[in-house]
């Protein structure tokens, strides 16, 4: 204690005595004022300009505190697990990884400067990696048996009995900043930070993520809680629950239901049956106000038709059924983080007086007044959008609810008040339910962090303006926008895609197969005329000769 | 890193030799240096009992307490179920005008003595999904012996500025010991499980620290005659200092009042990292 106090002339003399870690670390901090400061701040407490957008906030390297670490909890990291972040980044945040963007060398020379951004690693003798042995087998009865753990252990309390991440305690979560944070959506491998091969998962068990809640469970195994194989279980079991990264395909192929009969619910079986596509979704950045923090990262669509109607299957995970007061809380905290960024849930949902009224420019008709949609907050959200007609061409709408003179076709939910509907955008601020007979049909369920939402809608309906009129064969333009509502989204403030496209399979079996078919035949048929006709001309002539 | 490790050997050896008023001693790197911290943390002289005294007394609190706030454990009927009213949190526990849980310790004054680390530990339970204790002193090296009684799922995650915070997980009926390193008021304590599940615990690096009853009542003991500065530390009403003196054999008696309005003011918890001479240079 007493040994803290030192005067100034004795910093002068310690300055003098160390200017080679100085003067060594200078190639680094370039690289570091570069690329990182942004986030991170100029003296690494993680307070940069951008800083403020982030949920979960950039690192304050002053206190040493690193997620991703093989050592155990509350220790140093190794400068190897450091290195490992700044190589791989921390997938579902805004770190990249700069294994590419910067050579081995800078980024080793990084390792040096966040070190030197605390004194833990001057004060603090550096930590040895925990010792996690080899994974112990996997296979369906190991998984089974990670299950059981899973649930004694209590990891559901906070990710969920699907490990989707909304168990119970969830909507409470708070960093070591006292921001609000996500319990890991375990169905989601590609997005773990450190990595989701098993001895990744296991690893984080034995480490914790030292500054958020997840704790470290090496104390149950010296406290014969648990054995080392039954944690190796647990994590072959995590493994399990989710596939590896989905590829991204441009077109989703809605198929021809093969007997003619589409599933009309949520729960039918033959769902089983249908491709899946995953379409990967990111916070509306694009236009004010922007959304740094979305809750909902992707969607799996699967989609049949019969020729005369198309049923397509969403599914999503959201830790939250809103509205729901258990997460009131969360959405207050997330919205106090975001202020930076964020605008109250009222000032997007724009108002139906006559100032309110969306400019349209000259020569265009202004959209019926009927009151503009308001999407997310309170409730949860889903949005497909597609043009109003199949453009022949690469040109679409504007991909972000249309524009002003290039409206979108859209097919609406909300998880309260309207339920779903068909819809035409011109634009955010402008998103007016459709007129006339509406001709689609919804249904949605929620349980355990996932929702799942069944649209069914004729290929073709009632002319209307601005009423996509599906058709086989086609390219056809589709993106996908989700609200959190318990997330504090709404408005411009979700989760968006780009642009993709939904491709009915034609109805074109007897074209297809049943003409050359009979062509083969009539041509084979034709052949064996000509052939006898030959032999007997044949026969005929050699009687005469 | 080898670099690195050097210019804190260097660090170090500077700052025991200012620390010891010498000087003139040649930067003898690394192996010098942890023989020197060595040799400065071998048993040098205690608190002689003959020459010691005691400073007592009470933390009153004048005025009205803010309501304590209910807490619903509806989530966790393990909990629920121990309790016949419903649970509060302790950030105000006032009964009879007088303030429990207020962490009152020696910040300054202490003689150059040795004080030993007591090899007995300090228990803090979870019990009716509470920290028991909501305040607790322990001091550098002192076994923590954290037991959770519910035999429901609680981590323990602290959250020092001074000390590593650890984040360990007690999903059973089981014990679990940690220390700490580094003197530190306060460190924060929390179960992510349970939001509301709140304790601090204070380190010192001697054992002077003690903490106020429902009574009030503190008592530091077996303390060096000389003059201190005496800390009240409190979760919600914030700290507050009192000179102190006292004499061989004799008892001195003190009083800290908080009041109400004191609600709000900033709660002093660690204290800033200050980033060594060496670091400056980084820029």
């Amino acid at each position: 204690m007493r040994r803290r106090a030192i005067p100034l002339a004795a910093l002068a003399v310690l300055a003098a005595a160390t200017p080679v870690s100085a003067q060594e670390a200078a190639p680094g901090r370039d690289v570091y004022d570069r690329w990182c400061a942004g986030c991170h701040g100029a003296e690494g407490e993680g307070d940069g300009p951008a800083a403020g957008t982030m949920l979960p906030r950039p690192r304050d390297f002053t206190t040493a505190q690193y997620q991703v670490r093989s050592t155990p909890s509350g220790a140093l990291p190794t400068d190897a697990d450091i290195l490992h972040v700044i190589d791989e980044g921390m997938p579902g945040t805004a770190m990249p990884g700069w294994k590419d963007r910067l050579s081995q060398e800078e980024r080793r020379a990084l390792v040096d400067v966040l070190k030197g951004f605390s004194s833990f690693f001057e004060s603090e003798d550096p930590a040895e990696p925990i010792d996690i042995g080899s994974p112990s087998g996997g296979g369906q009865d190991a998984v089974a048996a990670g299950r059981e753990t899973y649930e004694k252990i209590e990891c559901w309390k906070c990710h969920g009995r699907a490990g989707r991440g909304d168990g119970a305690s969830a909507p409470t979560l708070e960093d070591e900043d006292g921001l609000p944070i996500r319990a890991a959506d375990l169905t989601e491998g590609w997005q773990f930070n450190g990595g989701s091969s098993v001895e990744a998962i296991y690893t984080r068990f034995r480490t914790g993520l030292n500054g958020t809640p997840m704790p470290s469970f090496s104390d149950l195994i010296e406290a014969d809680v648990v054995t080392e194989e039954q944690l190796w279980q647990v994590a072959h079991f995590v493994r399990s629950l989710s596939p590896e990264a989905p590829r991204v395909r441009e077109v989703v192929r809605a198929a021809l239901a093969e007997d003619g009969e589409l599933p009309t619910t949520i729960d039918d079986e033959r769902w089983n049956e249908v491709e899946r596509f995953y379409v990967p979704l990111v916070g509306q950045v694009i236009e004010e106000p922007r959304w740094f923090a979305p809750s909902v990262d992707g969607v799996w669509l699967q989609a049949l038709h019969d020729g005369a109607e198309l049923v397509v299957l969403v599914a999503w995970n959201d830790p939250s059924r809103s509205p729901d007061p258990e997460w009131n809380e969360w959405t207050a905290k997330v919205e106090t983080a975001m202020a930076g960024t964020a605008v109250s849930p009222e000032a997007d949902t724009v108002a139906t007086g006559p100032d309110s009224v969306p400019a349209v420019g000259p020569g265009q008709t202004a959209p019926a007044s009927t009151g503009t949609v308001a999407l997310g907050h309170p409730d949860d959200s889903l949005v497909i959008q597609f043009p109003t007609t199949i453009p022949e061409g690469m040109e679409r709408p504007y991909f972000l609810m249309g524009g002003a003179d290039d409206p979108v076709y859209l097919w609406v939910w909300e998880s309260g008040g309207e339920g779903a509907f068909e819809a035409v955008g011109h634009g955010f601020e402008d998103i007016r339910p459709l007129a006339g007979e509406p001709i689609m049909a919804a249904a949605a369920e929620y349980a355990d962090g996932q929702w799942r939402l069944l649209v069914r809608r004729p290929l073709t309906g009632p002319e209307a303006e601005d009423r996509l009129q599906f058709g086989p064969g086609r390219a056809i333009p589709m993106a996908v926008f989700a609200w959190d509502g318990s997330n504090g989204e709404s408005g411009k403030q979700g989760s968006i895609s780009t642009w993709y496209f939904l491709y009915l399979d034609r109805p074109a079996a007897r074209g297809v197969y049943v003409w050359p078919a009979l062509a083969t035949l009539l041509t084979a048929g034709l052949g064996l005329v000509l052939v006898a006709r030959a032999q007997r001309r044949s026969r005929e002539g050699s009687d005469v000769t | 890193m080898d670099r690195s490790m050097k210019g804190f050997a260097s660090l170090a050896v500077a700052m025991l030799i200012l620390g010891c008023g010498g000087g003139g001693a040649d930067d003898t790197g690394g192996e010098a240096a942890d023989e020197a911290v060595g040799a400065g943390e071998t048993a040098g002289p205690v608190v002689n009992p003959d020459s010691a005294g005691t400073i007592t007394g009470v933390v009153s609190f004048e005025g009205t307490p803010p309501a304590p706030e209910p807490i619903d454990m509806s989530e966790e009927p393990t909990c629920a179920e121990k309790y016949t009213e419903s649970p509060v949190r302790e950030a105000a526990v006032v009964s009879d005008g007088n303030l429990a849980n207020v962490y009152v310790y020696v910040k300054e004054g202490l003689p150059d003595l040795d004080f030993p680390t007591p090899s007995e530990g300090v228990p803090l339970d979870q019990t009716g999904c509470h920290y028991v204790p909501h305040v607790l002193a322990i001091q550098v090296g002192q076994p923590l012996v954290i037991k959770n009684s519910d035999g429901i799922l609680h981590n323990i995650n602290t959250q020092p500025s001074k000390n590593r915070g650890f984040n360990i997980s007690q999903p059973v009926e089981m014990e679990t010991e940690r220390e700490f390193s580094t003197a530190e008021v306060m460190i924060p304590v929390k179960c992510d499980v349970h939001g509301w599940m709140e304790a601090y615990i204070g380190v010192q690096d001697h054992p002077y620290a003690a903490i106020s009853g429902t009574d009030g009542a503190f008592s530091l003991e077996n303390l060096p005659a000389g003059e201190y500065v005496i800390e009240a530390w409190h979760e919600t009403f914030g700290t507050q200092t009192q000179n102190v003196t006292v004499g061989a054999q004799e008892t001195q008696e003190i009083t800290f009042t908080f009041s109400g309005e004191m609600a709000g003011r900033p709660v002093p918890l660690g204290e800033p990292l200050v980033l060594h001479a060496d670091h400056a240079g980084v820029k």
